[in-house]
């Protein structure tokens, strides 16, 4: 697997959130990890990224043992990340973002600002807008272009799809579709279960810290005992 | 309540150290240090008050010390007659005008209903200078000509001094509860930034009002509530006294002219201790009802609902707590308490300068105080300003000895030494600074932190 | 009907003298409000800070006289502006390294890094007396006047004149151009762009990679510079004295607040909108009046809306009323 993580432990202060969780995911796959409020998905994200500090485990990229690293170096090592809130400068234009996005690289990123448009086509009127004046739809655009802004390898999201309409949910998750076209792993936090797993080629299902289910999407989405207690019935 | 121990270990330590100076320098200088002690601690109280039980920041201290300050001058300083009869009632008049565009403004606030009305409101808000210049403006310039280079104001009602200081109180609860309607609601820092400029303004207001205080030509000569030092000297019983008490040295003397100027240098050094003990004890008083009061009230269900809403705000919103109320109370008795320090400092000054307050001094120092001596505690902050005025005078002898001893070798006309010992007097600026970066960071809580009450 | 005698008035009375305290103010409030927006506190030490790098540019200003060194007809102190400002940043990176870097690190509240900053205020108030000594010090030389209302009075032939002062001058195209270079660097490098997303949202800046300590850097440095100018350009103008900094401080907070704290546009602007306040506020527009009003509408009296007293009051009355009605500032600024 190009990403994988083993045995996450860990929390905040002394109480543990997550216990011995482990994900992987592979690029071209789209992999989304649900469950309950409080179940601890976020935080598992954050153990991922490096925000989080791990009593246990490890983390993997490429081959590579990434635990040791800083987050900013994980980001350097090609893993971007999209976060649930405050994801876009909003006092910077939406060009001005993707340029943020692209900060760590050096030379001419005006091809990559034109592949962006190109994936994210209302961006395009946009450009010197404020992007905190954007609708929320498409501050969640301009937050992935950001992210993608590094041509990273793997892209994680947190919940992505939050607080947002049904129909602008739908847009978000054709772009996520998009994104895995570029070969790019993507791992989603997600609450929305059923439209998650309708897109995702794999799923986990976190309970109280720990994996409890896993399995492709369609099984999860067609087991009876999971879309009961999970998707809704 | 707290470990006694902490306390007494620090109000021993002031003791002993005055004590020391009083040996080794003179009393005098010990009891000025005590007074002025005395007088800061009943200001940090006041600020302790509004930032230890409600998490208010107050800058705007300077303005109600200058609030105090007038007080005093209102209340006891005799009325000139000739003003009042140049431009009294064309005062009176106007401030009836005044009081009634505030009310009208107040009333477009709160109860008009129409599209235009913060046009309205501007538009009365800045008529309200023209108009009080039209109204008041001849009747000022009749009271300011009138013996301009002695008087020049209105003067007051010459009542007894000690009761200015209750009226200062009274004044600056007004002044902070108008204050408060319009601050309180903001963040914290912006909070300080207001109060800090409002302040500004009081200070200009009372120092540009001549007709009211004299502004900057100063009121001097005010009354005491403890004996002048000249009419001690000339007091027969007061002579008798130290005689007296100092049989045993002037025994020791022979020639009868060498005993009376040594009678006399005894009477006029003893005179002025004399005075400054009677200071020290109506101010102890002060402090120590103050204290009394102030530690009831915070073991009151009153005082721990404060506490309460100091340390979770939301939950105590949530309760149904009125917060912007009890915050605006706290920051009244705050201010009351510091407008009747300020009273007092002028009083025990025997003079009002109007010019002097400076926010550097007056606001931003009693703020060392009470971050020193311990956020949230009445005891706190009286040991803050023991600590802080002692080493503000104390820096200045010590200043000298350290360069002197330092630079011992060197040459008095030295230029350098020249420049250091004439630099002295703000050594005790670096030192209140290096004193509070040093507190912030190593005991953040103050020399005596609040304890957990347990009730 | 004298229109031109009154414009020249009011030229000479407001709209000169404005533009100059407008500048002073714009500089030394994009100082406080970057601070406030990147390091996150309002920097009561700011106007002390000012008078130590202005004392600095006045030392080496005389050290150079000392070597016969002038500037022919500009003030030799502007040779002397990069020793101060290389200062400036050396003294501001000490004390954020052994003061509020503590804090920052913290995440302590507003209130703590106010009162900190006020121990600094207290020492570098201190050095500076004791250095220099609270008296005034006027380190101005070089040519004084760029032009004399005397002698516009004669090229034009008209009852007023306008008076120039070269430091007006140098103030104001000083302010422009400094401005105008740092509005460049914020806007359009890369560098500067990073430093408004980190004042826009820290975490999403670090997560793109940005490094807080760089940032941190350029803005002590940015405001060392602004800090240096600021003060010798007032110190210039008017005359060096170190309590007076201080007071000017409070004018340059109710800038920042107005323009929208965190907004260094909005500072800019905040400056002229207290200065030309104050000054339009205080000014006597009698015989302005009396330039344009038919001789039975002249006034009596000297229709000055309030004393120059309480100049300072109005900036005060000013900040109050937009922290009220407008707690993000008259121009789109931010809150953080």
């Amino acid at each position: 697997m190009y990403f994988s993580a083993k045995n996450l432990t860990g929390g905040y202060g002394g109480v543990n959130i997550i216990e011995e969780c482990s994900f992987e995911v592979n690029q071209g796959e789209i992999v989304s990890i649900l469950g309950p409020n409080g179940a601890g998905k976020s935080t598992a994200m954050k153990a991922m990224l490096g925000i989080l500090d791990l009593k246990e485990g490890e983390v993997i990229l490429d081959g590579k043992n990434i635990t040791k690293l800083k987050t900013q170096d994980r980001i350097k090592s090609g893993i971007s990340f999209v976060p649930q809130t405050n994801n876009i400068f909003t006092e910077l234009t939406v060009q001005e973002n993707l340029e943020m996005g692209a900060f760590l690289t050096d030379g001419d990123i005006s091809a990559r600002i034109r592949e962006m448009y190109d994936l994210f086509p209302i961006m395009n009127e946009k450009q010197d807008q404020l992007a905190g004046e954007l609708s929320g739809g498409q501050r969640q655009q301009v937050a992935l272009a950001r992210a993608l802004m590094t041509n990273p390898k793997v892209l994680m999201l947190d919940e992505p799809t939050a607080g947002v309409s049904p129909v602008v949910m739908d847009e978000i998750f054709e772009h996520i579709l998009n994104i895995k076209k570029q070969n790019i792993a993507v791992l989603m936090v997600e609450q929305n279960a059923r439209q998650a797993l309708d897109i995702s080629d794999r799923g986990y299902i976190l309970v109280t810290g720990r994996n409890a289910y896993e399995g492709s999407g369609d099984y999860l989405l067609n087991d009876d005992e999971i879309r009961k207690s999970f998707l809704g019935g | 309540m707290r470990n006694n121990l902490d306390i007494k270990l620090a109000f021993g330590g002031m003791a002993l150290l005055l004590v020391m100076v009083g040996f080794m320098q003179s009393w005098g200088v010990a009891l000025a240090i005590l007074n002025l002690c005395l007088i800061s601690a009943v200001m940090s109280m006041g600020v302790n008050i509004q930032w230890g039980y409600s998490g208010l920041i107050n800058f705007g201290v300077m303005g109600f010390l200058a609030i105090g300050g007038f007080a005093t001058i209102i209340v006891s300083v005799p009325p000139v007659t000739e003003a009042w009869s140049a431009g009294g009632f064309g005062i009176i008049l106007s401030g009836l005008i005044l009081f009634i565009l505030i009310a009208s403004i107040f009333f477009v606030h709160q109860k008009f209903q129409s599209k235009y009305k913060n046009y309205l409101l501007f538009f009365l808000v800045i008529s309200v200078i023209p108009i009080m210049k039209l109204v008041a403006g001849p009747s000022i310039s009749a009271i300011e000509s009138i013996d301009a280079a002695t008087s020049g104001f209105l003067g007051g009602f010459d009542l007894p001094i000690i009761l200015s200081w209750f009226v200062g109180a009274f004044f600056a609860a007004i002044i902070a509860f108008v204050i408060g309607k319009v601050c309180l609601g903001l963040r914290s820092d912006y909070l300080a930034i207001s109060t800090l400029l409002i302040s500004g303004i009081i200070v200009s207001y009372v120092k540009h009002e001549e007709w009211l205080t004299r502004g900057v030509k100063n009121v001097t000569g005010l009354k005491r509530p403890a004996p002048f030092e000249v009419d001690l000297q000339n007091s027969d019983w007061f002579v008798n006294f130290i005689e007296y008490l100092f049989k045993g040295r002037l025994s020791k003397v022979t020639d009868f002219d060498e005993k009376i100027i040594l009678l006399n240098d005894l009477v006029m050094t003893s005179s002025s201790i004399f005075v400054k003990l009677c200071f020290s004890l109506i101010f102890s008083i002060v402090l120590i009802t103050l204290l009394v009061f102030s530690e009831k009230a915070l073991r009151s269900p009153w005082g721990r609902m404060m506490r309460a809403i100091r340390d979770n705000e939301d939950a105590a919103k949530a309760m149904g707590k009125n917060v912007v109320k009890r915050h605006l109370h706290i920051f009244m008795i705050g201010s009351a308490i510091i407008g009747f320090s300020g009273a007092m400092l002028v009083t025990y000054d025997g003079l009002f300068t109007p010019a002097s307050y400076q926010p550097l001094r007056y606001t931003f120092i009693i703020w060392v105080m009470v971050l020193l001596g311990g956020t949230g505690n009445n005891y706190g902050a009286i040991i803050g300003a023991f600590v802080v005025w002692f080493i503000w005078i104390e820096s200045a002898p010590f200043a000298l000895f350290v360069i002197n001893t330092l630079m011992s070798g060197i040459d008095n006309t030295n230029q350098l030494k020249m420049h250091l010992i004439d630099s002295i007097p703000y050594f005790r600026y670096l030192m209140m600074g290096l004193g509070l970066l040093v507190v912030m960071r190593y005991r953040p809580k103050g020399l005596l932190p609040e304890k957990i009450i347990k009730n | 009907m004298d229109f031109l005698n009154a414009i020249v008035l009011l030229t000479n009375y407001i709209i000169v003298p404005a533009l100059t305290y407008g500048s002073q103010l714009a500089l030394g409030a994009i100082g406080v409000t970057l601070i406030y927006g990147v390091l996150r506190f309002a920097n009561f030490a700011y106007g002390d800070l000012m008078a130590f790098a202005t004392m600095v540019v006045i030392l080496t200003t005389w050290y150079l006289q000392s070597l016969g060194i002038t500037f022919g007809l500009l003030p030799t102190a502007i040779l002397a502006l990069p020793v101060g400002i290389l200062a400036t940043i050396i003294l501001s990176l000490f004390f954020d390294k052994t003061v509020f870097k503590y804090y920052r690190d913290k995440k302590s509240e507003p209130v703590i890094l106010i009162v900190v900053s006020i121990g600094v205020m207290f020492i570098l108030n201190a050095i500076v007396r004791i250095i220099i000594g609270p008296g005034d010090v006027i380190f101005m030389d070089g040519a004084r006047f760029i032009m004399k209302a005397g002698e516009f009075k004669k090229m034009t032939g008209l009852n007023e004149g306008i008076a120039l002062k070269s430091t007006q001058v140098i103030t104001f195209i000083t302010t422009i151009v400094t401005c105008s270079i740092l509005f460049y660097f914020l806007n359009k490098t890369k560098t500067g762009k990073s430093m408004r997303a980190y004042s826009n949202n820290e975490d999403l800046a670090l997560l793109s990679g940005i490094d807080p300590t760089k940032i941190i850097i350029y803005t002590w440095v940015i405001v060392s510079i602004l800090a240096t100018i600021a003060g010798s350009l007032y110190g210039l103008d008017k005359s060096f004295k170190p309590l007076s900094y201080w007071n000017n401080l409070l004018p340059i907070f109710a800038a920042t607040i107005v323009g929208g704290i965190g907004n260094p546009l909005g500072a800019f602007y905040g400056g002229f909108v207290i200065a030309f306040t104050e000054i339009g506020l205080t000014y006597a527009y009698k015989k302005f009046l009396v330039y344009l009003l038919p001789e039975q509408l002249e006034p009596s009296s000297l229709v000055q809306y309030i004393s120059t007293d309480y100049k300072f009051a109005i900036s005060f009355a000013i900040l109050v009323v937009v922290l009220i009605y407008r707690p993000n500032g008259i121009f789109k600024g931010k809150v953080i």
